[in-house]
C-alpha cells in the first residue's frame, strides 16, 4: 500500500490529461462528422448507400495498426497532403498532439457515424413528411425535428466515440508515436511500463482508465433509460 | 376549384395507374387496404413523385413529367392529415401548430411590417406566430392542453392537434388520409361531425382516403373507387352507390349480394347461384355477367309468389343494435343438391358461405316478421337490381 502511495505522489499525470484532451477533440470532430455524413448517408440510393456504409465502417474493423499505416501513407511528411500541411499552415500530424487526434478520430469516427444513422432511420417517416407538407425546409425539418428524435442514438453514439477515443492506441501509436508529455496517452503509457516490467504502474493506470470507462457507461444508461422509462422488463 | 391528374408509379411488383378530372371540390377515394390509396394521396401532396404524369390542383401546375415539372411539397399549399396523424412526438401542442407557421409568416411579413427594425420586424413575427397559434387553439378547443405532449392526449385530441396544425398554415388543399380508423365508434362520430363543420366553409379541394363506405358517402360528392392500383369507377358518389356498374365497385360501395348470371334474353337473366330467374322490364345489356342486390333492399312477401322472387331458408341470424341480419341459402339450389345427392367434399362449406344471401332487416320493420313469421319470399325490386 505504501508503494501505491508512493507512486501517486510521484505520478506523472499527463498521459491522462493527453488522452482526455485527445478523446474530446475527436469526440468533437466525430460529433459533427458523424451526424453530417450520418444524415447525408440516409439520404442517397440503397446501392450507394451499402458502398458508404462500407467504407465509413471500416475504421473500426479493420485492425487499428492497418489504419495508423493507411495515416502514416497519407500524412507522412514524404507524401503530398503532408507536405501540404506543414509547408501552408506549419501543421506537422507524425509525431504530434494533432496525430493524435487524427489517428482517435477516424478510428472512433464509425461510432459516432453508426449511431447517428441508426437514430435517424428509427425515426417515423411520416413526421418527416409532416413537416414537408406544413411548409417547412429541409434544414428546419433537420434542426427541429430529426435532430430532437434522434437525440438518444446521437447521445450514446458520442459516449461511446469518447470511450473508444479515449483508449485508442494502435492507430496513434504509429501515427504520433509515444512521445512523454506530447502524445503519451494512457494506453501508451500501460504499454510501456509493462515493457520495462512495473506492473504495480500499470496496475494504477488500468484502475483509473477502468473507473473512467465505468462512469462513462453509467452515464450513457441513465441518458438513455430516461427516454425508456416505460420500457417493459421480461 | 377543380383539379386533374393522370398518374403512373411503379414500387416494385405494384402499379398505380390513375387518371381523375373534375371542378367538384369534395373527392372521396374508397378501396380494400393496399389498393393504392394512400399512394396517390402521397403523389398528391408531393412526397413521392411520380413515374409520369402529370397533376394540376386549381390553377397550380404540381407536376408534369413531359415539362419537368416537380413542386416541393412545401411549396404545394397542401395539408395532410396522416393516418396516425404524425404530431411531432417531442412538441407540446402548441408547437405543433406553430412548426409550420414560418411560411405564412414570410408572405405576411413584407405586405405590412414597415422594414425599419430588424428587431421589431422579428418580434412582430414571433407575436404574429403566438396569435395564430393561440386563434388555431382556440377554434379547436385545445387552449387548455397547450402545453401536453401528443402522447398524452386522447385520439380525439390528437386528432384535433392535427387538423389545428395544416389549418394553421392556411392550405390550398386538404388531404384525410383514412382519418378515422383509428378513434372509436363514439368518438368517430363527433369527430365526423366537428370535421364536416370545419370542411364546411373550407373554399378548397378536400380528399378523403377511406375504406369506409359510410364515410365515403358522407363526405363526397365524387368519389373514385380503386382496386389494385387501378381506378374500377369514377363519377358522382351517389350515382355509384346506386349503380356502380362494376362487380368490383358494387363489392366496395358495401353490395353484399353479388353472384354471377348469363342472359338469356333481353329480359330475362338466369342466376344459378341463387336458383332464380330474373325478369326486367329495362333490356339486359349483352355482356351481363354478374348481378348485385344490396341487403337492405329486399320486400318481405308472405302468400303467393310474385315475379323475382326468392325462395329461401335461414342458415344464421344475428341480431344487431338495430338490425337484424339474416344470412340465407336459396331454396331451390339446396333440393337441386340434394336431388343430385352430391358428396360433401371439405371444401363445402366455404362454398355455401359464398352462395348465402344477406338480409339487412330494421328493428322496426321487423315487427312483421315476428308477427307472420318468416316469409316464404324475398322479392327483389327491378329499380335495386344492379347488372355488371
Amino acid at each position: 500500500m505504501e508503494e501505491v502511495k508512493v507512486i501517486l505522489k510521484n505520478l506523472d499525470w499527463s498521459p491522462l490529461l493527453i488522452s482526455l484532451k485527445t478523446g474530446i477533440a475527436a469526440t468533437v470532430i466525430s460529433f459533427f462528422l458523424g451526424i453530417y455524413t450520418a444524415y447525408r448517408v440516409m439520404k442517397t440510393s440503397p446501392g450507394k448507400k451499402s458502398v458508404l456504409d462500407s467504407l465509413l465502417t471500416l475504421p473500426l474493423v479493420i485492425p487499428p495498426t492497418a489504419a495508423g499505416f493507411f495515416l502514416l501513407l497519407i500524412f507522412s511528411k514524404r507524401r503530398p497532403l503532408g507536405i501540404f500541411l506543414y509547408d501552408t499552415f506549419d501543421i506537422k500530424v507524425v509525431q504530434s498532439w494533432a496525430g493524435c487526434v487524427i489517428a482517435a478520430t477516424v478510428i472512433a469516427f464509425p461510432l459516432m457515424y453508426r449511431n447517428a444513422r441508426a437514430a435517424f432511420e428509427q425515426i417515423d417517416i411520416n413526421l418527416i413528411y409532416a413537416g414537408r407538407t406544413l411548409g417547412m425546409s429541409e434544414t428546419r425539418i433537420f434542426w427541429r425535428i430529426a435532430l430532437p428524435l434522434a437525440g438518444p442514438g446521437i447521445a450514446s453514439g458520442t459516449m461511446l466515440t469518447f470511450a473508444r477515443a479515449l483508449g485508442e492506441y494502435g492507430a496513434t501509436s504509429m501515427l504520433a508515436g509515444n512521445i512523454p508529455g506530447k502524445t503519451g496517452t494512457v494506453s501508451q503509457k500501460i504499454a510501456m511500463v509493462i515493457q520495462d516490467g512495473d506492473f504495480l504502474t500499470a496496475g494504477i493506470w488500468v484502475m483509473i482508465v477502468v473507473l473512467i470507462a465505468f462512469f462513462i457507461l453509467v452515464l450513457m444508461n441513465l441518458a438513455a433509460g430516461k427516454k425508456n422509462r416505460t420500457v417493459k422488463r421480461w | 376549384m377543380g383539379f386533374s391528374f393522370q398518374i403512373e408509379k411503379t414500387l416494385g411488383e405494384f402499379k398505380l395507374d390513375l387518371e381523375a378530372e373534375s371542378r367538384g371540390n369534395r373527392l372521396g377515394i374508397l378501396g380494400a387496404s393496399g389498393c393504392g390509396k394512400s399512394l396517390t394521396l402521397k403523389l398528391l401532396a408531393g412526397i413521392e413523385s411520380p413515374d409520369a404524369g402529370r397533376i394540376q390542383i386549381g390553377e397550380k401546375l404540381l407536376f408534369d413529367s413531359r415539362q419537368k415539372r416537380n413542386v416541393k411539397p412545401q411549396d404545394r399549399r397542401i395539408g395532410y392529415l396522416f393516418q396516425n396523424y404524425a404530431l411531432f412526438p417531442h412538441m407540446t401542442v402548441a408547437e405543433n401548430i406553430g412548426a409550420g407557421l414560418q411560411r405564412v409568416d414570410k408572405s405576411a411579413d413584407t405586405a405590412d411590417m414597415p422594414a425599419e427594425n430588424i428587431i421589431t420586424r422579428f418580434q412582430g413575427k414571433k407575436i404574429r406566430k403566438q396569435k395564430r397559434i393561440q386563434e388555431m387553439m382556440e377554434k379547436f378547443q385545445l387552449t387548455d392542453l397547450a402545453a401536453r405532449l401528443p402522447g398524452e392526449l386522447s385520439g380525439g385530441q390528437q386528432q384535433r392537434v392535427a387538423l389545428a396544425r395544416i389549418m394553421a398554415c392556411e392550405p390550398e388543399v386538404i388531404l384525410l388520409d383514412e382519418p378515422f380508423s383509428a378513434l372509436d365508434v363514439f368518438l368517430k362520430d363527433q369527430m365526423q361531425r366537428e370535421l364536416e363543420e370545419l370542411l364546411e366553409d373550407f373554399p378548397g379541394l378536400v380528399v378523403l382516403v377511406s375504406h369506409s363506405r359510410d364515410e365515403i358517402y358522407r363526405f363526397s360528392e365524387e368519389l373514385l373507387v380503386m382496386d389494385q392500383g387501378h381506378a374500377v369507377v369514377y363519377g358522382a358518389t351517389k350515382e355509384i352507390f346506386a349503380n356502380p356498374r362494376y362487380r368490383e365497385a358494387a363489392r366496395l360501395t358495401g353490395c353484399k349480394n353479388i353472384a354471377d348470371a348469363k342472359r338469356i334474353d333481353d329480359h330475362r337473366l338466369e342466376v344459378p347461384g341463387w336458383g332464380i330467374r330474373l325478369c326486367l322490364k329495362r333490356e339486359i345489356p349483352k355482356d351481363i355477367t354478374a348481378v348485385g342486390y344490396r341487403a337492405h333492399d329486399f320486400v318481405p312477401v308472405w302468400g303467393e309468389r310474385k315475379e323475382n322472387c326468392l325462395e329461401v331458408r335461414i342458415k344464421r341470424m344475428a341480431e344487431m343494435p338495430f338490425e337484424y341480419h339474416y344470412y340465407l341459402q336459396p331454396a331451390g339450389l339446396s333440393e337441386q343438391k340434394s336431388n343430385e345427392e352430391r358428396p360433401v367434399s371439405p371444401s363445402e362449406p366455404a362454398s355455401v358461405q359464398e352462395q348465402s344471401l344477406c338480409w339487412f332487416v330494421q328493428k322496426g320493420k321487423h315487427i312483421q316478421i315476428a308477427e307472420k313469421g318468416f316469409p316464404a319470399y324475398l322479392e327483389l325490386k327491378e329499380e335495386h337490381i344492379m347488372l355488371f
